[in-house]
């Protein structure tokens, strides 16, 4: 019996002859945060869309709770415990902001893990407009308070940061340490590496669907690999 | 909440009133019959495009299945008429089964895919080798259980029950989450929302009222052929009254029924090259300047309509 939240062993997926995932493997315990980060193209987000039950795994298991929840659809994983935003935002644009929330189908005695999620992301203000009418980053919180409202126990957010402003970053870290402070485990995919060090000291460096390093955010940036990788020989 | 419960309840209570107290004042009672086809049919493609996207060119294999099964059902077994509806509303949930597999293709695809199967239902029905059952192209006879009274009740209780459904639609967390399928399949998902099986209730329940709708539809002519039941145009008919009127709203094809099908006994009867011209300059201009139907003025406005 594990102390995991999530195990992934190694997960593979090719698009095409493109092999986008070459069997990463890693693990996240309840509450704790991980950057999961990289360069483009390194096998990040799909990573993430696997795990999530967007697409299935060529080969490899992803075991949630001790159960193997390899391959299985979206709506699933969002009972079980998982849940996640997107890279570009995927609002309900023809609901209203409260109603991208209210739709949100709980699952039998969920992890509550905020009590108003329009309130936690601030976007409380804006809860009867039209969700096509925000910004794309007020969209990407929007998603991340329809994550937040099946009650997860595992989010994966992907590229948050992108598209808000350097105060919104602030607040926008603060909060989610907050909910790791709460028992919710963060698999955290992120270009600005200065926003996951506000967030972990934890990070894997994947390039080419591989895992190439595995530890503290400083010793990765002194790490040859990391830094080749990132800045080329 | 309350507001939205009494408008529709307002909507739907004319609407009862008007076609059951209507044949009092307006002798041509077919013309009102084939309104309330016309009036159910388009709240099927309201529920199905309004609600999921999912535009069916071909709603009119329904309806000719809910004919032929209506009748099967009282030439063969020589059931009751309202047995014989229920047959006609079983036998289109079956072909709604057996065509689920269509929800996977979607927007244009999905369109010629159904306009394609509405086809193949056709020729299976009007084959001369099912004559013995269907009585292949030489049409169908119930003259023995005609009752143009009755039918006429029988097709405002299917219009009335289908109006109701879009109703609840429209206020109910099951609506909201169609909405939210047909936005984005993929958060839908990861709002915990069963994409599939949600689609596939939605689409097995238009093909039913389309089934009910073609019974009720061939008890009361009682004498018709294939070409009569699986004719395109019918399908056409309903998607436009929708689209003028705006989907996704209980209003919406009411108003398009009545006003274009109004228009169509007005002039499409006796001068049908201007009705066509004058239909065809209307597509144009709702796609080009109203693609989300005429209530869309009033929601712009902000205004809630039922």
């Amino acid at each position: 019996m594990s102390h995991n939240l999530l195990t992934v062993t190694g997960l593979t997926k090719s698009f095409g002859g493109l092999k986008v995932l070459a069997g990463i493997s890693f693990t996240v315990a309840p509450g704790e945060i991980l950057g999961l980060v990289g360069p483009n193209g390194s096998g990040k987000t799909t990573c993430i869309n696997v795990i999530s039950g967007l697409y299935k795994p060529d080969g490899g298991q992803v075991i949630f709770k001790g159960q193997s929840v390899t391959g299985k659809p979206l709506h699933v994983m969002a009972k079980a415990g998982v849940n996640r935003t997107f890279q570009i935002p995927k609002p309900f644009k023809g609901l209203t902001v409260k109603q991208n929330i209210e739709v949100v189908q709980h699952r039998q005695g969920a992890f509550q893990v905020v009590d108003n999620p329009l309130e936690f992301v601030g976007l409380q203000k804006f809860q009867d407009r039209d969700a096509s009418s925000l910004t794309s980053g007020q969209q990407k919180l929007l998603d991340l308070a329809r994550a937040l409202a099946s009650g997860p126990e595992m989010l994966l957010v992907d590229e948050l940061a992108a598209g808000l402003n350097p105060a919104e970053l602030v607040e926008i870290a603060r909060r989610l340490k907050h909910l790791s402070e709460r028992g919710v485990a963060l698999l955290v995919v992120e270009h600005l590496l200065g926003f996951v060090n506000e967030l972990t000291q934890r990070v894997i460096v994947m390039n080419a669907g591989k895992e190439i390093f595995e530890g503290d955010l400083d010793s990765a940036a002194k790490n040859e690999r990391v830094v080749e990788v990132y800045l080329g020989q | 909440m309350r507001k939205r419960i009494v408008s529709n309840g307002i909507v739907i209570v004319l609407l009862a009133l008007a076609f059951a107290i209507a044949p009092a004042f307006y002798s041509n009672e077919s013309v009102l019959f084939q309104m309330m086809v016309f009036l159910a049919l388009a709240q099927g493609v309201n529920i199905l495009y309004g609600f999921t996207g999912y535009l069916p060119f071909g709603y009119v294999g329904f309806f000719g299945i809910g004919a032929y099964g209506a009748s099967v059902s009282i030439s063969l077994w020589h059931t009751p008429a309202w047995l014989a509806m229920i047959a006609g509303g079983i036998a289109a949930l079956v072909a709604g089964g057996m065509l689920s597999p269509l929800l996977r293709l979607s927007g244009a695809y999905f369109a010629i895919g159904s306009l394609a199967a509405s086809q193949v239902l056709y020729y299976v029905v009007s084959n001369s080798n099912l004559q013995n059952i269907t009585n292949g192209p030489y049409g169908v006879n119930l003259a023995a259980v005609f009752n143009d009274r009755a039918s006429y009740f029988a097709m405002l209780l299917v219009l009335i029950i289908t109006t109701m459904f879009v109703a609840y639609l429209r206020m109910s967390r099951l609506g909201m989450s169609l909405v939210a399928v047909r936005e984005d399949p993929i958060s839908a998902g990861m709002a915990g929302i069963h994409v599939v099986r949600t689609r596939t209730f939605v689409w097995l329940t238009t093909a039913v009222i389309a089934g009910l709708v073609g019974a009720v539809y061939a008890w009361h002519i009682s004498v018709f052929y294939p070409d009569t039941v699986f004719d395109l145009s019918i399908s056409i008919f309903a998607i436009v009254f929708t689209l003028f009127g705006g989907g996704a709203t209980v209003l919406g094809p009411i108003i398009g029924t009545v006003i274009l099908y109004g228009v169509y006994n007005v002039i499409g009867v006796s001068d049908p090259q201007y009705f066509q011209l004058i239909y065809g300059v209307l597509i144009m201009v709702l796609v080009l300047f109203l693609p989300n139907g005429v209530l869309s003025l009033l929601r712009r406005r902000g205004i809630d309509v039922p």
